[in-house]
């Protein structure tokens, strides 16, 4: 009896080892904002047409980026900590890749998910903030609830209500190819990586 | 007697599951992560734990034959946690429902119930190890939580997070010190009853 003990304990481990294995795409990813990184870099998604309005008020869609590689990011302007982060990052790509940017290779975007409040009005003030080149960086909010839903789950993106009457999310800086697929999930808080590898990407 | 027994332990274990699917109570205990962990986890072991009255009479005995001294009751249950300590499927429970159906379901069945058939036959060593480890992983999760700086699960708030570490310390704190006193106080019949070595069942 303790030999089939021992067999059945070894499948049980055996089989539980294997289950570990698919359940964090072979052991890499143990938390959620990993897997979602590998998932796109493994299997990239389309972005869907949504609807958005621009901080000067016009209205856009995804698919007038065609063409062109886009920067995206995830913000609400109220936003007191990791929003302070992003916008720093944006204005700061903006910078590093002016040459790419004013050649109309690389869009950077910000959407809002919190379009309630934010007006063009706000999302402008929100890029005058960081200092606003004027070019090559686009804020803009969904126009309609489905819209935000819709990014939200393609992006990937989990917003929480914080105890301060704010929100808690996922930050990070999304890479969308020039066939509108999001390809590639970077860290925030290191726009010049993020450069490194737009550039890369240009090159090839 | 026995026919009464498994129904009431079957309809106990099924009212449990039932009123944590009731979306109040799932929405509350699945509002953070220490509720998630601490209390939602607990009780589903709990439902699982009930259901061993309600095994026909012949599979406990019959089982014991794979099951020497309860190891591979609480393998299973050992591996199965594992799952369930992971940040990522902690808040995957929460947004995806056949992650949400898989929890209400494994931790039950392979954890509660092969935890109450095993944990009798289990002998004191075995106990031990079994112990042991659960305290060990409860400080090794605890410190995790706690010292992270950000946060693991994209679902739940960071002083939430440290919250729950904090927790899993000190519940790893008291299952030592009631270790200890059972070591030092307690009484072992399993002890006091093992047979001599040459007359060990095979």
């Amino acid at each position: 009896m303790p030999l089939r003990t021992l067999l059945a304990s070894l499948a049980l481990v055996l089989a539980g080892g294997a289950a570990l294995g698919a359940a964090t795409d072979g052991f890499r990813a143990f938390t959620t904002e990993t897997a979602r990184r590998i998932a796109v870099r493994d299997h990239p998604v389309a972005v869907p047409a949504v609807a958005l309005q621009s901080q000067s008020g016009a209205r856009l869609r995804f698919a007038d980026f065609r063409g062109q590689w886009l920067l995206v990011d995830f913000i609400y302007t109220r936003c007191p900590t990791v929003c302070l982060a992003l916008g720093g990052d944006f204005a700061q790509l903006q910078r590093l890749l002016a040459g790419p940017i004013a050649t109309g290779r690389v869009r950077l975007l910000s959407i809002s998910f919190d379009p309630a409040h934010d007006s063009p009005a706000q999302l402008a003030a929100y890029q005058q903030r960081f200092g606003d080149l004027g070019q090559g960086w686009l804020a803009a909010r969904p126009l309609s609830a489905d819209a935000l839903l819709q990014l939200k789950r393609t992006f990937g993106i989990t917003v929480i209500p914080d105890p301060y009457g704010g929100y808690t999310h996922n930050t990070a800086i999304h890479v969308v190819d020039p066939r509108g697929r999001l390809v590639e999930i970077l860290d925030s808080g290191d726009a010049q990586r993020a450069a490194e590898d737009l550039r890369r990407r240009l090159g090839s | 007697m026995s026919r009464a027994r498994r129904a009431c332990s079957i309809g106990a274990a099924a009212l449990l599951l039932l009123g944590l699917r009731m979306p109040p109570v799932k929405g509350a205990l699945e509002a953070t992560m220490t509720a998630q962990m601490l209390l939602l986890m607990p009780l589903l072991f709990v439902a699982g734990a009930l259901l061993r009255a309600a095994l026909p009479a012949r599979i406990v005995p019959r089982s014991a034959a794979w099951d020497y001294r309860g190891i591979t009751g609480l393998v299973l249950a050992s591996v199965a946690s594992v799952f369930w300590l992971l940040p990522r499927l902690l808040d995957s429970a929460v947004s995806q429902p056949a992650v949400d159906a898989a929890r209400y379901v494994s931790i039950p069945l392979l954890i509660g119930l092969p935890f109450s058939v095993s944990w009798p036959r289990a002998s004191f060593i075995v106990r031990g190890v079994f112990l042991l480890e659960c305290v060990a992983t409860l400080f090794r999760m605890g410190w995790l939580y706690l010292i992270w700086p950000h946060r693991l699960c994209n679902n739940y708030l960071l002083d939430d997070q440290q919250r729950l570490g904090q927790y899993l310390v000190l519940i790893g704190l008291a299952a030592c010190i009631a270790i200890a006193a059972k070591l030092l106080w307690g009484r072992f019949d399993a002890l006091a009853e093992a047979p001599p070595r040459a007359s060990a069942q095979h």
